[in-house]
């Protein structure tokens, strides 16, 4: 029997991968370390039920502490596969339904559980740790809690729509679940969405992220035996607040006061293009309305329902993307850059300097005036410092990211720059003047970038003595809150030249994409036709009120007439110009000298104070520049009623951008359909529901895209012929972008 | 934390058994130790002028808000200068420089040597200038003296350092200094009224100062807590280790040995003598303390942390031949010593492992060769923190680049007539305490060498090897 016993317990240990556990004089402690990143697999998930099947048969446990062996996370999240292997939304509910049993069992378990959280506690992992009875959290950075469910257009379907608003009140589980957003420890612990804090240890007898779990571990098996002995509370005594508020929120017409607000903030910021939200209120309200019972099985069908979503395939999608798009698929370079040197301390050079400081990159800011150069300092430690009044760095990390810079009106100190990225004026003769002063001074294996939107890389480099160290990069203003990086190389660019690029930005932060070079590369060649024809739109008599919400209401983040005085209607008209040259008549619509009309007039968009709109410091509300529509009037055309509906206007505007990154790709300038989308999605704020141009193609149907832009053509001509690999798609249905 | 301190424990005085059981467990044997005869050699250094501690005292340390309460930084410092000039019998007149350590600083008396020195009679001649490193303050003013004397520059330079936290400067919020001080400039009554108009309630909440670093932000007894927790220090060892500390500073204090300590009459008050914070309690009485600073699971507490204090501490330090020529017989030889500087964050208190080493090196001295421990004891933890960093291989191969440990001193040498922990510390006078100590344990027990080490806010840490003047 005793021989029996230890195979047993040997061959149980060896049969578990995802999941062990240890005995501590009473405590169970669990322990989950998936042989890659803990999700609530298929797998995790059978061992995790053995497992706690064992604790609760065995007499001599009396609590139990649930944690993770991996240094950077709990329970990252659900498995996404196991969710997009399914081919129904019934097979969906079940796999949901599974996971709320699962917890159901967790919640009810007669012997106490702690959740010790260290790392990413999302999603999945998130409504494991809330059906324990306590959870204890580490401050370490890595830890965040949250329910990122909606950002893939689903819902948190084990439990969460039910036991966050029980758990944390109504408003706060609303924002929690509805924005997805991450909640740093000290947030969840003021918030009740966690018991107790841990802090992160630094050197001691063992590295400091194994001492932290192991600390992690001895305090949470302390709680368990407290929670055990009763000596600690199960339920915490209420503030004043939250009393107050619970009683408020016991009045069924609050609550439905509540649940018409959300609903109604919901659909004024997706414009009803997401199902996910309105779904997860669905589901809030049928559990406290109606029961449990009810509550969870809304959860359920909806989460199956959700699944089956083209939009959360396409956020999905993007997800999946967004991880290619944080990869170096040009392999690691063979120098690491070290000291950066950026040129022109203007709104894009100082972002660039901003988002290298704060990634401990020495960064050179050289200016020519020392006014430009003061203002672009100052951007700098106003993006940083607006970083410690949101707490997300201490004043002191600012004041030691700000000592990585230094900004200066000469080349000292370029002999030892691994990379110079010149963001200087749009105007190929001074990128000229500048590349040659910069070879003159850096060191042999400097890489040269240049930051610019559309003039071609080939151009530029066409004065270099060392083509193959040049490369383009193309930063998103504001490059701080921008997530895309558009690298651009050229035929001469070396391999080695593109890897540091892509290193650079991935250290920055940045979602990358790299594409050929060509007039506009990729998002500003896209861009251009749309803008193009939303001019044409408003010479068409539209309000630009009316076009912006015809954009937002397509899902474009900003209306068409914002992004242009976003951009600048002189960069605007300046690109249109340059693009036109390159492309003929193509890259017509609105007529140019509207624009140029309004550059003259000083209306250059935000940045002067008056584009479409009129900007005053301090106000939100923005009038429509009547002086803009009195030029507007000089250059007004006659729609034709036969192409000019509301959804006519959408779908001109759209098409246009969709077939030239088909034609992008046609012609290689993208090297993929995901970059495709990333682009467009991270740069230009495509419609994210529609998860780029070529995932709308797949799910809109090339034919049916085809049929429209016909009819468009036969107005407009040229501009809406569609490209030869978009009528490709369009003759054979079997043919998509995304598998 | 000290009337958390003065509470909890009051009300338990160990029994003489328990005494006598702890001390046989863990206290020193400097019995064995006199015996010892010693022989070794000389730190002394061809080209570098031998330094000497003459002597040194201290004013009794106090817990902050007790007998001294009333007083300034100033005349806590006065009161140690003036004992120093008794002790020694030094002409005023004598001394050719002043070098004065302090952490808070009163404002009024910024340079708080020279004040000091005025009133304690030193004659206006002799500059004194005032010098800051958080605990390692005295340790700074007593170096700087080392070093005035090596460069040839002095011969005689008194150090040392004052801490008053009976009081401490609090001041108003930024925005209502900002009010206060544009009143001043404000030449119309219309101004001067839409300035006052200006205030909110907001802004008259004042500012206090916590001993915290500038840094992290982190106070320094929740770092040592973490520390601690790092180096799997338990609630168990650091209450045993401060009992330890109480336990022997209570013996040293019973039988005479801290006799660097000074009488010193407080205006309005009576005399005082003795250190007021040495309070031995019993395990069972310190295990009923919360943690102080990490909660609920943390494991430092009021009873093995050492307490905010009032003192002030100097020392005569000289070159020999002007010792000698004076006829004065020294104490002690000021040897080699070295500062260390590492993360302020997850190494705040770790200074001695750091600093240990490197100055043994540089005497050509190994740990085994050390007679007399003096650590600075800011946390028990923190100083068993230290003390298994010593003793780690790993440690010291991944954070020290050394192949091996440094090892951690045998404990019968270590502080064995109490430390900071029981006697108290006055952040900037404890380094004269610690040398002082070192100086006269030698002459009691009879060894050679002494190290002194230290840990400070900013993460970082000081050292300094002592030598026995021959007897």
């Amino acid at each position: 029997i005793f021989v029996f016993f230890i195979i047993s317990v040997i061959s149980c240990i060896h049969s578990r991968t995802h999941v062990n556990y240890e005995i501590k004089g009473d405590v169970a402690v669990i322990r989950m370390n998936d042989p890659s990143v803990n999700t609530l697999s298929v797998q995790m998930q059978r061992e995790m039920t053995e497992v706690m099947d064992e604790v609760w048969g065995n007499s001599a446990v009396q609590s139990v502490v649930l944690i993770s062996s991996k240094p950077g996370s709990f329970i990252a999240g659900a498995d996404l596969n196991m969710i997009q292997a399914c081919t129904t939304a019934e097979e969906v509910t079940l796999l949901s339904q599974e996971g709320q049993k699962m917890f159901e069992k967790i919640e009810k378990s007669p012997k106490p559980i702690v959740a010790a959280i260290n790392g990413s506690c999302l999603g999945g992992g998130l409504e494991f740790a809330i059906a324990c009875q306590y959870r204890i959290a580490t401050k370490s950075k890595k830890t965040v809690l949250g329910c990122p469910e909606v950002m893939l257009g689903l819902l948190p379907g084990a439990g969460g729509t039910q036991r966050l608003p029980k758990m944390l009140g109504l408003p706060s589980a609303f924002d929690m679940v509805l924005t997805g957003r991450s909640i740093r420890p000290d947030k969840a612990k003021k918030m009740g969405l966690v018991h107790q804090l841990v802090d992160t240890l630094g050197p001691g007898l063992k590295s400091p992220e194994e001492r932290t779990i192991e600390y992690l571990e001895e305090v949470a098996v302390e709680a368990a035996r407290g929670l055990a002995k009763k000596q600690i509370p199960l339920t915490k005594e209420k503030g004043l607040m939250q009393k107050i508020q619970d009683h408020v929120m016991s009045y069924p017409f609050v609550r439905q006061q509540i649940y018409n607000t959300v609903q109604k903030k919901v659909m004024k910021q997706t414009k009803g293009l997401y199902p996910a939200p309105l779904k997860i209120i669905e589901c809030v309200k049928a559990g406290l309305e109606q029961g449990p019972t009810a509550g969870y099985l809304a959860e359920s069908q909806n989460f199956g329902k959700l699944a089956m979503t083209p939009e959360s395939k396409a956020l999905i999608g993007l997800y999946h993307g967004q991880v290619t798009c944080k990869k170096n698929r040009f392999g690691t370079p063979e120098k690491e850059v070290k000291a950066l040197a950026v040129l022109g301390a203007g709104l894009m050079g100082a972002g660039i300097a901003q988002v290298s400081v704060d990634k401990g990159i020495h960064t050179i800011l050289k200016d020519t005036t020392l006014e430009g150069l003061s203002r672009g300092e100052q951007q700098v430690y106003k993006g940083l410092n607006d970083k410690t009044k949101k707490k997300s760095i201490t004043t002191f990390e600012r004041d030691s990211f700000l000592s990585n810079l230094t900004g200066q009106l000469d080349y000292n100190g370029f002999n030892k720059a691994d990379m110079v990225i010149e963001a200087v004026f749009e105007d190929l003769s001074i990128k000229h003047k500048v590349l040659k002063e910069v070879e003159a001074v850096i060191p042999p294996h400097c890489i040269f970038a240049t930051n610019t939107s559309a003039l071609p890389i080939k151009d530029i480099a066409a004065v270099s003595k060392r083509p193959e160290k040049v490369i383009g990069m193309h930063y998103f203003s504001p490059v701080d809150k921008m997530q895309l990086l558009e690298i651009i190389t050229t035929d001469k660019t070396s391999k080695d030249t593109t890897a540091s690029a892509v290193a650079v930005g991935l250290k920055q932060g940045k979602v990358i994409i790299v594409v050929g070079d060509g007039p506009g590369f990729y998002t500003t060649r896209c861009l251009a036709p749309m803008l193009a024809e939303a001019v044409r739109v408003l010479q068409e008599g539209v309000d630009p009120k009316k076009l912006d919400s015809l954009t937002t209401g397509f899902g474009f983040p900003v209306g068409a007439a914002t992004l242009a005085d976003e951009v600048g209607i002189d960069v605007a008209a300046h690109v249109a110009e340059d693009l036109g040259k390159a492309f003929g008549s193509r890259f017509g619509g609105g007529n140019i000298e509207f624009l140029k009309s309004m550059v003259d007039k000083g209306f250059k968009g935000r940045k002067s104070g008056k584009g479409c709109y009129i900007y005053q410091p301090g106000l939100k509300r923005r009038d429509v520049n009547t002086e803009a529509l009195e030029i507007l009037e000089s250059y007004k055309l006659t729609p034709n009623a036969a192409i000019s509906s509301d959804s006519d206007i959408q779908y001109r505007l759209v098409s246009r951008f969709v077939n030239e990154a088909v034609l992008c790709l046609q012609e290689g300038i993208l090297a993929n359909p995901v970059e495709g989308d990333i682009g467009a999605v991270f740069g230009l704020g495509f419609p994210p529901c529609l998860g780029g141009p070529f995932r709308f193609v797949d799910s809109f149907g090339a034919d049916k895209l085809v049929e429209k832009m016909r009819k468009f053509e036969e107005v407009f001509g040229n501009q809406f012929t569609p490209c030869q690999l978009l009528l490709d798609h369009a003759k054979d249905p079997s043919k998509k972008f995304h598998k | 934390m000290a009337s958390m301190l003065l509470t909890s424990l009051r009300s338990s005085p160990l029994t003489s058994v328990q005494a006598a059981q702890f001390a046989a467990r863990s206290l020193g044997t400097s019995v064995h130790l006199q015996a010892q005869a010693k022989s070794k050699k000389t730190l002394a250094k061809p080209g570098v002028k031998n330094i000497v501690l003459v002597d040194g005292v201290r004013t009794p340390f106090l817990q902050s808000g007790t007998i001294y309460a009333d007083l300034m930084p100033h005349d806590l410092a006065r009161a140690a200068l003036q004992g120093l000039l008794n002790r020694t019998g030094l002409p005023k007149d004598a001394v050719d420089y002043i070098v004065y350590g302090t952490v808070i600083q009163e404002v009024k008396t910024s340079n708080v040597a020279r004040e000091a020195a005025l009133g304690a009679g030193f004659s206006d001649k002799t500059p004194a200038h005032t010098v800051t490193m958080a605990c390692i303050s005295s340790n700074q003013a007593m170096t700087t003296a080392v070093g005035l004397i090596a460069a040839g520059q002095c011969d005689a330079v008194v150090a040392g350092g004052v801490e008053f936290m009976s009081d401490v400067p609090i001041r108003h919020s930024r925005r209502m200094r900002k009010t206060m001080l544009s009143l001043n400039k404000a030449k119309t009554l219309g101004a001067r009224l839409s300035l006052l108009g200006s205030i909110r309630l907001a802004h008259l909440a004042p500012e206090l100062p916590a001993v915290a670093e500038f840094s992290t932000a982190e106070t320094m007894g929740h770092s040592a807590d973490r520390l601690a927790a790092a180096f799997g220090v338990s609630r168990l060892e650091q209450d045993e280790f401060a009992l330890r500390s109480h336990t022997l500073a209570k013996k040293a204090q019973d039988s005479g040995l801290l006799s660097d300590v000074i009488s010193f009459k407080v205006p309005g008050k009576d005399i005082v003598s003795k250190d007021n914070g040495i309070r031995p309690s019993t395990m069972e009485q310190m295990a009923k303390l919360k943690p102080a600073f990490i909660k609920p699971h943390g494991t430092v507490t009021a009873a093995n942390s050492s307490f905010l204090t009032d003192g002030a501490s100097a020392v005569l330090i000289m070159s020999e031949e002007k010792a000698l020529a004076m006829g004065y017989k020294p104490k002690a030889y000021l040897r080699d010593f070295v500062y260390v500087s590492q993360d302020p964050k997850d190494q705040l208190l770790l200074g001695p492992t750091y600093a240990t080493p490197k100055v043994l090196e540089k005497s050509g001295l190994t740990l085994n060769d050390i007679d007399v421990f003096e650590f600075h004891e800011a946390f028990a933890g923190q100083i068993m923190a230290n003390l298994k960093a010593m003793e780690s291989d790993w440690f010291a191969q991944t954070y020290m680049g050394r192949k091996t440990k440094v090892g951690a001193p045998p404990m019968e040498k270590f502080n064995s007539w109490g430390g900071s922990l029981s006697l108290g510390h006055p952040f900037a006078a404890t380094g004269c305490r610690l040398v002082t100590t070192v100086a006269h344990r030698l002459q009691k027990e009879g060894g050679q060498y002494g190290l002194v080490a230290a840990c400070a806010a900013g993460g970082q840490g000081h050292a300094m090897v002592i030598e026995a003047y021959p007897q």
